[in-house]
């Protein structure tokens, strides 16, 4: 009873006029920064924290919080109407909505990912009133075995869920870690894999470099060499009768995904050093071992986009919880949000919540209002975004890959980045054509700086003895879910070899 | 396709062979006391990399893997074209960058796409072609606080003069 009277004069902090006004300002702001490929929350909110200084803690918060909602819905935009993840939070969209969309079902996978964002962002919201604290300890329990236990499980889902070659989906994988542990070895701190000694390499390969290539200049090459020029990409117009009977549809095929992503997520957001972008391809994967139509995935099913993006919105509520109760950070974004705390006065950990209770409780109001006005504003600017797939072909591909180049650089501001977007785009190109599975090592290159210290952590807490990833309670079990999918091609072989040989024998 | 297949699966053996000799440059093994060397996970993984690229030489051989059975070519004439002329287009962007900025590469490349290989009217081609730099230029430099590379020194005074607009 008491949180309820609590969230009330939270709800009452955020509706203020001052707050409701910067929440709608700051979900646009989020909502474009979010859709532009190469920025993410964590520009628009890095970008924008000076801004704040000039209003209340409470309210400067709430806008960022703000800003942080419509970045989230804003990253699906660009995965479904352009191919090109916005962020990495994105990247599990495209994986369908993408599909969605080339096949004129943009606006049904636009709707379903605003309304699945929506329900991530109240369930995050719910469990976060009701679990706060309580939460927080489980989750700093995690150590190093278990959240390399949960990365392993990512990528075995892919290895036993996926149609495609499994030894192209493996070098995919692995090519994809390979590619994130260029740079400096996180724990030595010596130079590693800097290729024929290019002084680009030093600062590592940055995942949009990688998934802006794949995704913004090699699938497109491969659209265009695969339709032979003549795309004929959506006859998709837009009415208030469309976007009802969309949103119906988008429910009714994707309320499991959304459900999955919605808690999955929110859990995977707390752990520190996890947040979104696990969390959004883990509900992928898990989405997709569990639907009945699980086939359909990849090839532009609603429940594909729904479960990535119930995901990313809840995680990012999730990932608010250790940082606001411990004062640990749980994604970039929120490390962000802390250092604007620590410079409004406000000292983030268990004791906040005793001595700052209308801060607090705004914000969790906020995250309310925010994710309700941020559901409003991107339904308004889905026809925006249809119209932008019905440009011709011939103008929407140059403007795709002035984003890319443009977007790439905006990452890391490198010219050596630009050109390895280049490279990745065409052997992407020509390991498409081959069937080579890409988005495993999209995946890899964004879980790798998390699997690999994780790993050497562990092993280091062992001295070397694989088998602490079994022998604990909580990765144990992870950990022999992930090697039976892992193994599950090779069963079903087995399996199989030895049912068509009984018909036979009975014959 | 199917002699691509084999290529593909040569070269990605190499560079798996090459990332794992670059590897053994930090320690491999387990160092007592420190966990695994700086080199442990990228060499085990290239290694992986390359038994990978033995079962795909493995596929192609039995003929189990879909491009090893078919008798397309890798690319035809219009893949080729399609390669050199959009391909071509976007490395001329990035080269065109150094010289013109990449505002300035952005406009040329768009003219190319548009005008060219779009075969759009030419106004249409003109307004996009200025109009998208344009809005580039403010979203970048002036709100997101991002400059973007501004080629040789020949068009400072333009940028000097767009600048004054922003500040």
């Amino acid at each position: 009873m008491e949180t309820l009277g609590l969230l009330a004069d939270g709800f009452w902090l955020a509706i203020q006029p001052i707050n409701l006004m910067l929440i709608i300002i700051g979900v646009t702001l989020g909502l474009f920064i979010g859709a532009m490929p190469g920025l993410g929350s964590v520009n628009g909110v890095a970008i924008l924290l000076p801004i704040t200084f000039l209003v209340p803690p409470a309210s400067a918060i709430i806008f960022l919080a703000a800003i942080y909602y419509g970045a989230m819905y804003g990253g699906a935009i660009s995965s479904i109407t352009l191919g090109i993840p916005g962020a990495s939070t994105a990247v599990a969209t495209t994986f369908d909505g993408r599909p969605l969309a080339m096949s004129g079902r943009a606006s049904l996978a636009l709707i379903t990912a605003a309304l699945a964002s929506f329900a991530g962002g109240t369930v995050s919201n719910v469990l976060f009133t009701l679990f706060a604290p309580p939460l927080a300890s489980v989750a700093l329990n995690f150590g190093p075995p278990e959240i390399f236990a949960l990365m392993l499980l990512a990528f075995a889902t892919f290895i036993g869920l996926s149609s495609d070659d499994i030894s192209k989906t493996v070098f995919s994988i692995c090519i994809g870690l390979v590619f994130a542990a260029v740079g400096f070895d996180q724990i030595s701190g010596a130079p590693r894999l800097v290729f024929f000694d290019i002084s680009g390499f030093l600062h590592g390969i940055n995942f949009l470099v990688l998934a802006i290539g794949v995704y913004g200049i090699g699938e497109m090459l491969w659209t265009i060499d695969s339709t032979r020029g003549k795309i004929t990409t959506s006859e998709a117009k837009m009415s208030v009768k469309g976007i009802v009977t969309d949103a119906k549809e988008g429910m009714a095929r994707s309320w499991r995904g959304t459900t999955i992503g919605s808690f999955l997520g929110f859990f995977v957001g707390i752990l520190p050093a996890a947040g979104a972008t696990p969390g959004s391809l883990m509900s992928y994967g898990v989405s997709k071992m569990l639907s009945r139509e699980s086939a359909q995935f990849g090839k532009g099913h609603p429940e594909g986009v729904a479960a990535p993006e119930a995901a990313n919105n809840s995680a990012s509520t999730g990932s608010m919880l250790p940082m606001l109760t411990l004062g640990i950070p749980g994604s970039p974004t929120t490390a962000i949000l802390l250092g604007g705390m620590v410079i409004w006065g406000l000292v983030p950990g268990p004791r906040l919540f005793a001595e700052q209770p209308e801060f607090v409780w705004g914000l969790i109001g906020s995250f309310y209002v925010s994710n309700f006005f941020a559901l409003l504003i991107n339904i308004a600017f889905i026809p925006l975004f249809i119209w932008m797939l019905r440009m011709p072909f011939t103008i929407l591909a140059p403007l795709i890959f002035v984003l890319s180049i443009v977007g790439g650089y905006a990452t890391t501001r490198d010219m050596h980045d630009v050109w390895l977007i280049v490279g990745f785009g065409f052997a992407a190109f020509f390991m498409r054509k081959l069937d080579y599975p890409l988005a495993p090592a999209v995946l890899a290159i964004v879980l790798g700086p998390i699997a690999e210290p994780t790993l050497r952590q562990s092993l280091l807490l062992s001295s070397g003895d694989p088998t602490i990833f079994f022998t604990r309670p909580v990765a144990g079990p992870i950990t022999i879910i992930a090697l039976i999918l892992i193994f599950l091609p090779l069963i079903k072989k087995v399996w199989d070899r030895r049912g068509g040989r009984r018909p036979s024998a009975a014959e | 396709m199917r002699r691509a297949e084999i290529v593909t699966a040569g070269l990605l053996a190499l560079l798996s062979m090459y990332i794992m000799w670059k590897s053994t440059e930090l320690q491999i093994g387990y160092i007592r006391g420190q966990g695994p060397g700086g080199g442990a996970w990228p060499f085990w993984l290239a290694a992986i990399c390359l038994v990978s690229t033995g079962f795909i030489a493995l596929n192609w051989w039995r003929g189990t893997s879909g491009p090893s059975q078919s008798d397309e070519p890798f690319l035809d004439s219009y893949g080729r074209k399609m390669l050199v002329l959009v391909g071509g287009g976007i490395v001329g962007f990035v080269v065109l960058t150094y010289i013109f900025s990449m505002y300035g590469a952005m406009a040329l490349f768009l003219l190319y796409y548009i005008g060219f290989l779009g075969r759009h009217r030419w106004w249409v081609t003109l307004i996009l072609a200025t109009a998208i730099p344009t809005v580039f230029f403010f979203f970048f430099e002036a709100l997101m606080r991002i400059t973007l590379p501004k080629g040789m020194p020949f068009l400072e005074p333009f940028f000097n003069y767009m600048n004054t607009i922003i500040y």
